[in-house]
């Protein structure tokens, strides 16, 4: 566990890197695993498993629907398919397709979106992927994982692979700060606490994760303790962790690369509301984005380590 | 279930079929009867002769499939299996009712023995390809046989998946096209006319053969010549008609979603004896 002073921003592999990797190890460990993608296999970094094994990587063409249903085909088969594009096409494109022949027969088809929220940068608004949580976790049977790091997205593929049922990844384009060590270990539906903390409960998700760590080291040079849990498990998510923040720090924000009104945060005001009702505030955007580099969306939009602090200093205000 | 090659024997089949499809969607006083009557033919002459398939053995890696991507048509394919002895037919009447395994659609949650659950259309032709991919993958002979709807092929991800199947030649892959000519909204070309469809599917890249889905012998020897080409996918494109074999359903919108009254019923069956 970090002290959250001592946290320092180091960037490491994008999280599609990641992913792309960890699959062709997976492929070269196992014959069954096969992929399908739609024209971006250069971006989605599938490339590095299409090199080694072309047999086994189905190029689709610009057919994100086509692509999900035959993954549904090559699962119903006995294959473990992994199908990949940009989460704004997989996602939108795919969603009838996910929603009949994969979430509702519970079929074991492994959908990973990269280039996800803002911070794809200069391409805009209609490749970025600012509702994917809302469509991933509105489907029954499928777990969803939106890791912060490399080392995460290294666990959350390898876990997804090894898992029997639906599952949706979510990635991004940048290089993603680096928040765990290479040993660090996970649990699905288990959410990480990376730093202790007893008046404020800071819950981060994918890239907002480190931005989170950075917040509770500038709240703590101002006395204020925050608790960081990265909620790499979005869908099912930590009842028992969001409980005991709310009982101990008594006070939560959320922060996350997608839209407030459908995202994580809704999510954990729902778990909330069940368990133990504490004030929560949101961070995460409210409508689309531009053109830009991702360090400056990220600052436009708000959402970097200062507009975390002034979330939990606008909570612990509210904090009864 | 006794396999046969015999077209009257095969024709005595689709007659119970089509009895069962009747009192099954009279008793459920819901469903589509039109489009469950036009693809007797060809559902048991795949499943009584072409395909190769084990009742006994749901399971087994090496049979056919056979796709309903027309899930609608759920009838047809519960009265196949349930003769055939995959599923009890002494509840074929409990189609749409809670708790049965005949669902409105299929839904495989309920019956194993189905390849897929279907019923959003224009998806079952990706399914398809996935399994036949997989077929080739791991070295085995199975077919894959996918039944769609006429109505069905306007929807464009259909011709994302001939696209693609023509491209990586994957002619283990069967599509049959239950060419009834009928959709809800009324008669297909005036809704959203398909022709030239042999020509669309040609310029695809599919081997196209058509005929009379209501020929047996037609069917089969279109089974084997699609089994035989090599190279690229098999279109069978089967000219039908929409609740064949009841005189007042034949070629009536009416009945694509409307179920026989009772006494529709008993009028149907005496033309069925």
């Amino acid at each position: 566990m970090l002290t959250a002073a001592k946290y320092e921003k180091k960037l490491g592999a994008a999280t599609r890197e990641a992913f792309g990797r960890t699959l062709l190890e997976l492929g070269r460990e196992n014959p069954d695993i096969v992929v399908g993608d739609a024209d971006l296999t250069k971006s989605t970094m599938t490339t590095y498993f299409a090199k080694e094994f072309p047999d086994r990587l189905f190029e689709c063409g610009i057919a994100e629907a086509n692509m999900v249903a035959i993954g549904a085909g090559l699962a119903l088969a006995g294959k473990i398919p992994f199908v990949s594009s940009f989460s704004a096409f997989v996602l939108t494109k795919g969603f009838e397709q996910l929603r009949v022949l994969v979430a509702y027969p519970n079929v074991n088809l492994k959908v990973v979106g990269t280039h996800s929220g803002i911070s794809i940068g200069e391409d805009g608004p209609s490749q970025m992927s600012v509702e994917e949580i809302a469509l991933a976790c509105a489907l029954p049977n499928f777990v969803v994982l939106s890791p912060a790091d490399e080392v995460a997205t290294r666990w959350a593929v390898r876990w997804a692979a090894a898992h029997q049922g639906p599952v949706f990844i979510r990635t991004g384009r940048p290089k993603a700060p680096i928040v765990y060590n290479s040993d660090a270990h996970f649990e699905m539906g288990k959410a990480v606490e990376l730093v202790p903390g007893s008046d404020v409960t800071l819950l981060a998700t994918g890239l907002m994760v480190a931005e989170a760590l950075l917040a509770a080291a500038q709240l703590e040079s101002e006395g204020i303790s925050a608790r960081v849990l990265d909620i790499h498990t979005i869908k099912p998510l930590d009842e028992e962790a969001l409980e005991r923040a709310a009982r101990e720090t008594g006070a939560l924000v959320v922060a996350e690369e997608h839209l407030v009104d459908s995202g994580l945060g809704v999510r954990v005001a729902q778990a909330l509301a069940k368990r133990c009702p504490a004030p929560v505030e949101f961070v995460g955007l409210h409508g689309y984005a531009e053109s830009g580099s991702p360090d400056e969306l990220l600052d436009k939009y708000g959402l970097r380590a200062a507009n975390i602090a002034a979330a939990a200093r606008r909570v612990l205000a509210r904090k009864a | 279930m006794e396999r046969t090659q015999d077209p009257a024997a095969l024709a005595s089949i689709c007659k119970q079929i089509r009895r069962h499809i009747i009192t099954m969607t009279g008793a459920a006083k819901s469903g589509h009867p039109g489009g469950s009557l036009s693809a007797v033919e060809i559902v048991v002459t795949l499943y009584w002769d072409v395909m190769r398939h084990d009742p006994a053995r749901p399971d087994w890696p090496d049979r056919d499939r056979f796709i309903l991507s027309k899930g609608h048509a759920a009838p047809v394919l519960y009265a196949a299996l349930a003769e055939c002895g995959y599923t009890p037919k002494e509840t074929l009447n409990t189609l749409r009712k809670l708790g049965s395994i005949y669902q409105g659609h299929p839904d495989k949650r309920f019956i194993p023995a189905l390849e897929a659950s279907t019923g959003s259309l224009g998806e079952g032709l990706s399914l398809g390809i996935g399994m036949a991919l997989a077929a080739r993958l791991d070295r085995r002979d199975y077919r894959t046989y996918v039944l769609l709807g006429d109505g069905e092929i306007q929807e464009g991800q259909i011709w994302e998946a001939a696209m693609f199947a023509s491209f990586h030649k994957v002619d283990n892959l069967c599509a049959i096209i239950d060419y009834n000519k009928l959709q809800l909204d009324g008669f297909v070309k005036e809704i959203l006319d398909l022709e030239p469809l042999a020509d669309k599917w040609r310029a695809f890249g599919w081997h196209v053969i058509e005929l009379d889905g209501h020929d047996i012998p037609a069917l089969q020897k279109a089974f084997a010549e699609a089994a035989a080409t090599k190279g690229k996918p098999t279109v069978i494109i089967a000219h039908t008609i929409k609740g064949k074999g009841v005189s007042f359903m034949e070629n009536s919108p009416k009945y694509h979603g409307v179920a026989p009254t009772p006494e529709e019923v008993e009028l149907a069956l005496k033309e069925l004896a």
